[in-house]
């Protein structure tokens, strides 16, 4: 199409090096009628680079920025953990997030919940993670869910998903949804936040890591019922899962399969326990 | 080795299990004894733990445990 060589040729003109502002950007989806996913895809598919990703190509290059706005993650859960996996996510490049949680905000959410604020208590979650995402990087696309990850709507919800992060506070639900992604084939990342501490691993099809980690959970809620959850606990934990899903999309690094990371940030240790098959009984 | 008389068990404990308790510590255990025994001594209700390792393998409250085992215990975390 003559658009696509006009197109190119106007990024061609406008890059500075290989980098495209994000107003040459904006003046490319008005002149060429593009939504600022399709400006960014051709952008970084014509080999340049939104400058808004400069301080990621020392470690990541531009065909690895590319991948990850090709890429779709799903956040499951869009409060302590979930906030912090959607502002991260989005604003490393990863193109298509989908986000999930049933619920409203309440006041008790304030102290950690980073789509949290006075202004916004009594609004859907899922309707914070879009506004704030279209604020901090118009470029990636959030197909909100305000309902309950429920199995029977995996296949539906995680349709085209690259890889799920467990943003959940229901162990029942999380267990569900580790079922799920094994089925699905994708690789889920786990998070889990109590007080000073956390968890993380990345479970991959076949591997059963989250069940053993909660092997001897017997229903209910966690230690978090008692330690609560402070702001910068669920900053850590998801910070920790964010790298893991960039890994996971880019095929890149060592990540925490068959291995959970124990977050201790009371005596600040953190430690990768390995999970091996448990002892043949005697 | 002892097979009759007291097991040397080194409990470790994470996360929160630790509070209040210890981080790692040693401890003489009759012969026969299990993790069962190992988490009422510590007045661990069997409720709060998530994973039981024994030698970094996973492992249950009814594993008997041998002369010179390490057990780790941690806690179920489900907040996020």
């Amino acid at each position: 199409m003559a658009e696509i060589g006009a197109l190119r040729a106007f990024l061609a003109e406008k890059a500075d090096g290989d980098l495209l502002a994000w107003l040459d950007q904006a003046e490319a989806m008005r002149r060429f009628h593009l939504s600022c996913a399709e400006a960014e895809a051709a952008i970084l598919e014509a080999g340049f680079l939104p400058k808004r990703y400069q301080r990621n190509r020392r470690m990541i290059s531009a065909d690895q920025q590319r991948q990850l706005f090709r890429s779709s993650v799903a956040v499951v859960g869009c409060g302590g953990l979930g906030g912090y996996l959607l502002e991260e996510l989005a604003r490393i490049g990863v193109g298509h997030l989908v986000a999930i949680d049933p619920d409203v905000f309440e006041e008790h959410n304030l102290n950690r919940q980073l789509l949290s604020s006075p202004a916004t208590i009594g609004q859907g979650k899922t309707l914070a993670a879009v506004q704030r995402v279209a604020e901090v990087n118009p470029a990636v696309s959030v197909r909100p869910v305000q309902a309950a990850f429920a199995p029977a709507d995996a296949g539906r919800l995680l349709a085209g998903v690259h890889a799920v992060a467990d943003a959940l506070d229901s162990i029942q639900t999380r267990l569900d949804l580790a079922t799920a992604c094994d089925r699905l084939n994708i690789p889920l990342v786990h998070g889990t936040i109590a007080g000073w501490f956390g968890y993380v691993t990345t479970v991959f099809p076949g591997e059963d890591t989250l069940r053993r980690l909660y092997s001897g959970w017997s229903g209910g809620k966690g230690i978090e019922a008692d330690l609560g959850n402070p702001s910068f606990t669920p900053a850590v934990v998801a910070s920790l899962e964010v790298a893991e899903i960039v890994k996971v999309l880019l095929g890149t690094g060592t990540l925490l399969r068959k291995r959970v990371l124990c977050v201790n940030l009371l005596d600040m240790e953190m430690e990768s326990i390995p999970m091996d098959p448990p002892n043949a009984s005697i | 080795m002892n097979r009759d008389g007291p097991m040397r068990i080194t409990v470790r404990l994470f996360l929160s299990v630790r509070v209040g308790r210890f981080h790692t510590k040693t401890f003489d255990y009759p012969a026969g004894s299990t993790v069962a025994q190992v988490a009422g001594d510590l007045s661990l209700p069997a409720g709060e733990v998530g994973l039981i390792l024994v030698n970094d393998r996973q492992a249950d409250f009814e594993h008997q445990l041998a002369d010179g085992d390490t057990v780790a215990l941690f806690p179920v975390v489900g907040g996020g």
